[in-house]
């Protein structure tokens, strides 16, 4: 199965970023063949509301489940609209996190973050 | 004739300004119309105290999705740049904040799913203070655009050119800025003589420069420090029209709500003065 997983950098040895609107890319990993993609997030650099258009985003890649810090309230509905699991990452690298959750060791989140947790706040 | 008052930096003294000179008009029977257009935080009546009569909703569209009709394709949240519209499978999400009022939405959804409802985010405010007509426009807490509520303000100008309007501007030179002073027939830069009062008013003039607004400048606080201003208007060629000096007892009245034209009448004709001069030097001077 694909999962996303927020990240500062384009390969499995990139920082998670604990941003979810903010952050640069999303990784798309498949968790069998460990083959990935990254895929710029649109909402880094979107004047407000970088939250919905990162999730918008993030649903259009199809992946169903998301590894990030703690996404904002607008981010939260849109990813839960979209039947997304959204699991909070600890930090460190995104081959370390994709580990953890592999063995079941991240914690889904099942409720939104505060607003403005980002760089876009107006 | 329009005249805005406003300044790059915040606390220069935009209100102290625009009340005083409101008040030494109406001292010389000249009708006025004073518009408070810092509608994120109105102020000008903590020294007018006006008797408000009307209070008119401001509203802005928002977009209303017909479940009925909606295929959840997209194209609205696509559309929209302002991220106020999100679409998963089964489920179109408006974030109503973040709308700015465009109806792009609306224009290019295929199936005719989404419509338009209204969203009250302030208010417009007009009455009296004594003989001096007194407006103003309040955003509601918590709203992020103020512009509409400026622009609905501005929109009833119009029918009220039989009076000299003063506008009392937001400080900085963004957008809710611009929209209080564009059109306006002559600018006062209300700055301070501190470095800081020197870089904001720079910037405003460039904005009033930049929007063809004739301009002069009004020196609060003024004093010893008075070159780090004077000596930047004269290599702009920029008259300074006024000079306020820092006083305690200027001061004092101001913190306790009075302001120095009603208990000084002298002061009156300094504004006045003022007003001479900004007749003259106005893009309706003919």
């Amino acid at each position: 199965m694909q999962i996303g997983v927020t990240a500062a950098g384009k390969d499995l040895e990139s920082v998670v970023d604990s941003r979810f609107g903010r952050c640069a890319y999303f990784l798309l990993v498949d968790t069998e063949t460990q083959e990935y993609e990254a895929v710029n997030n649109p909402g880094s650099s979107a004047g407000g509301g970088a939250g919905i258009k990162a999730a918008q985003a993030f649903l259009k890649s199809g992946a169903k489940a998301l590894i990030t810090g703690q996404p904002g309230p607008n981010a939260f509905k849109v990813l839960a609209a979209g039947g997304v699991k959204i699991f909070q990452a600890p930090g460190g690298k995104v081959s370390e996190v994709l580990d953890l959750y592999k063995n079941g060791e991240l914690k889904e989140i099942t409720t939104p973050g505060g607003p403005n947790r980002g760089h876009g706040s107006r | 004739m329009i005249i805005s008052v406003l300044s790059g930096k915040g606390g220069t003294g935009k209100t102290t300004v625009s009340v005083n000179l409101a008040i030494s008009l109406a001292g010389k029977d000249e009708k006025v119309l004073l518009v408070d257009a810092d509608v994120e935080e109105p102020n000008a009546g903590l020294y007018l105290k006006p008797m408000l009569e009307e209070s008119l909703p401001v509203s802005i569209p928002v977009p209303k999705i017909d479940r009925d009709r909606c295929d959840y394709c997209g194209e609205c949240a696509n559309f929209c740049q302002f991220n106020a519209l999100a679409v998963a499978e089964g489920a179109a999400l408006i974030f109503p904040e973040l709308c700015h009022g465009c109806g792009g939405c609306v224009l290019v959804c295929p199936k005719d799913a989404v419509q338009e409802d209204t969203r009250e985010i302030g208010v417009v405010e007009k009455g009296w203070a004594d003989s001096i007509k007194f407006w103003q426009g309040r955003l509601n807490i918590g709203e992020p655009f103020a512009v509409p509520v400026t622009r609905h303000l501005k929109s009833e100008l119009a029918n009220s050119k039989e009076h000299t309007i003063i506008i009392d501007s937001p400080a900085g030179v963004s957008c809710p800025v611009i929209e209080a002073v564009r059109d306006s027939d002559f600018a006062l830069l209300v700055t301070e003589p501190t470095p800081f009062g020197r870089h904001d008013l720079e910037i405003a003039l460039k904005m009033v420069e930049h929007l063809g607004i004739p301009h002069g400048v009004v020196i609060n606080r003024a004093g010893e420090d008075n070159k780090i201003i004077s000596e930047l208007c004269q290599e702009r060629n920029v008259p300074v029209l006024l000079e306020i000096e820092f006083s305690s007892r200027l001061a004092s009245l101001g913190s306790t709500g009075v302001p120095f034209s009603k208990v000084l009448p002298e002061w009156q004709d300094k504004f006045f003065e003022m007003y001479q001069a900004v007749k003259e030097g106005c893009s309706c001077a003919s």
